[in-house]
């Protein structure tokens, strides 16, 4: 139990958030343990993305903590949750590449403005090395207008490497690509948490993604989590309807 | 920061507590600024890019507006000037006016349009792709970097671009007057700086000062709250031109009155 306790690196307990009269979260517990990549599935709509914004404050929630590398993240001031958040990548759906600059400023201004005194040199060869490592060193100098999907994915995750974060969240990083840059992104989470050594939690309707990525799957079915496991446990023989109807629909679709 | 929201139950009605709650969300928001403004990391880079893209990117259509105002303005006030014999009068009449009115108020609504526009729709556009959340996720300030060096360029720009619509409003209204009355340059400006006094340059300065503010904080905070995707960007784009104007005619008025009370003082 101890050593348990150590490893967890994210505790969530009795987290609730509404919007209105949309109760989007109705009591949610989950850990994520150092080196894990736990996938959340849910249909559109379920709270997976509220979920991690609540994480990274984006979003604040009605009741319930959020433990973080051991902080509780609502008691935190704004500079605390800011030094905090440098150990948090968040990948966003759409990428959110900041349009006016290339791809070199994008992995440039997350790394000077929090960490000063970097030489040029050293500048470069961490934007150089992370372009490697996912796969696009041609693009440095490109606008992100000018990248296609599933590489804009990739300079996305690439500038939340910049920082070389503890925890790794990817909000819907299939969404929206064909299937081969699907596997592409697949084995970029894999490749990102073998070489970091991240825990991550991935999001995402697509259970081929969850099935590559994920050592654990927790299934967000109308604000709870309706069942946690592996793969297997989760979906192989699943009794509830909710869960098969969800798999189903993944793998005849 | 967080916004303040409507309650489930109006207090009054609908529309009249938005109203009140989008008021007290934009004095929130200026008084943002105010709090932060002062200390660092003050992003002189981006604040020279912004002051760059409003002012020297403006400089076309500032120029074609200011040289026509001049022209049209001296053109329409000559029948009357000469209906009492005062024509050559013109250069004094319209020195006041330019400086006094038309050079602040038509830099100020063309810039509104320009480059309030152009900063709702860029700031509108980063808030509904994400952008500005992977700011405050990468644990870098986003009202700082967007906000706060775009309200000082257009705060620093629009008096520049005021003193230069100035100019080339004369220049337009001197080509004019030499073609009619024969009045040659150094005469016409003797005349223009003989009527103008300090106070009209200095309070035309200050107002300009208000009206880029304005320009700037109306664009940014609309943008920043936008929201509802495409659309969004599309109402934030508007709503930060009609407010911007809406709100320099009110300082205009303002502006008027004071000027006035002290210079009849």
């Amino acid at each position: 139990m101890h050593n348990e306790e150590i490893s967890k690196v994210v505790e969530i307990n009795g987290l609730k958030k509404s919007f209105d009269e949309n109760h989007v979260l109705r009591g949610v517990d989950l850990d994520l343990y150092k080196s894990e990549n736990l996938v959340v599935l849910g249909k559109s709509g379920s709270g997976k993305s509220v979920l991690i914004k609540l994480m990274v404050g984006l979003l604040k929630q009605d009741e319930g903590t959020i433990k973080i590398l051991g902080k509780d993240t609502s008691n935190l001031t704004l500079k605390e949750l800011n030094k905090l958040r440098l150990k948090i990548g968040f990948a966003f759906q759409a990428s959110a590449l900041y349009d006016s600059m290339t791809v070199r400023e994008n992995l440039e201004f997350p790394l000077t403005r929090n960490i000063k005194n970097l030489t040029r040199k050293e500048i470069n060869m961490k934007v150089e090395g992370l372009l490697d490592s996912v796969g696009l060193p041609k693009t440095i100098n490109q606008m992100p207008a000018e990248l296609s999907g599933g590489q804009k994915k990739r300079i996305g995750i690439a500038r939340t490497l910049i920082l070389e974060p503890e925890i790794m969240l990817y909000d819907e990083p299939t969404a929206g690509l064909d299937p081969t840059t699907c596997i592409d992104i697949n084995n970029l989470i894999n490749q990102v948490r073998e070489e970091y050594n991240t825990a991550s939690i991935v999001i995402t309707h697509d259970l081929t993604c969850a099935k590559v990525t994920g050592d654990r799957m927790a299934v967000l079915i109308e604000g709870q989590f309706e069942a946690i496991g592996t793969f297997d446990e989760v979906f192989t023989n699943a009794s509830d309807p909710k869960i098969k109807s969800f798999y189903d629909y993944n793998f005849i679709k | 920061m967080s916004e303040i929201t409507a309650r489930n139950k109006p207090v009054i009605s609908k529309k009249i507590d938005k109203f009140f709650i989008g008021l007290a969300n934009a004095f929130r928001f200026v008084k943002r600024f105010f709090q932060e403004v002062w200390f660092p990391p003050y992003e002189f880079k981006e604040i020279l890019r912004q002051c760059y893209e409003i002012g020297y990117r403006s400089l076309p259509l500032i120029s074609l507006t200011g040289f026509i105002v001049g022209i049209v303005f001296t053109n329409q006030s000559r029948p009357s000037l000469a209906e009492f014999g005062a024509a050559s009068w013109l250069p004094a009449l319209i020195s006041i006016a330019i400086i006094r009115a038309m050079g602040p108020l038509v830099t100020a609504l063309i810039a509104a349009g320009k480059v309030g526009s152009s900063i709702g729709a860029e700031i509108g556009s980063m808030k509904v792709t994400e952008q500005i959340d992977a700011m405050e996720v990468s644990a870098i300030n986003p009202f700082k970097y967007l906000v706060i060096t775009r309200t000082i360029a257009t705060t620093l720009m629009i008096p520049v671009l005021v003193m230069y619509t100035d100019f080339v409003a004369l220049i337009g209204s001197f080509i004019n007057v030499n073609q009619n009355e024969l009045v040659s340059l150094s005469t016409f400006f003797v005349q223009v700086f003989e009527a103008v006094s300090f106070l009209d340059v200095f309070s035309s300065l200050i107002k300009s000062l208000v009206f880029g503010f304005t320009i700037g904080i109306v664009g940014c905070y609309k943008g920043y709250n936008s929201s509802n995707g495409t659309e969004g960007v599309g109402k934030a784009a508007n709503a930060s031109v009609v407010m911007s104007m809406f709100l320099i005619f009110i300082e205009e008025l303002l502006a008027l009155q004071i000027v006035n009370a002290i210079r009849y003082a």
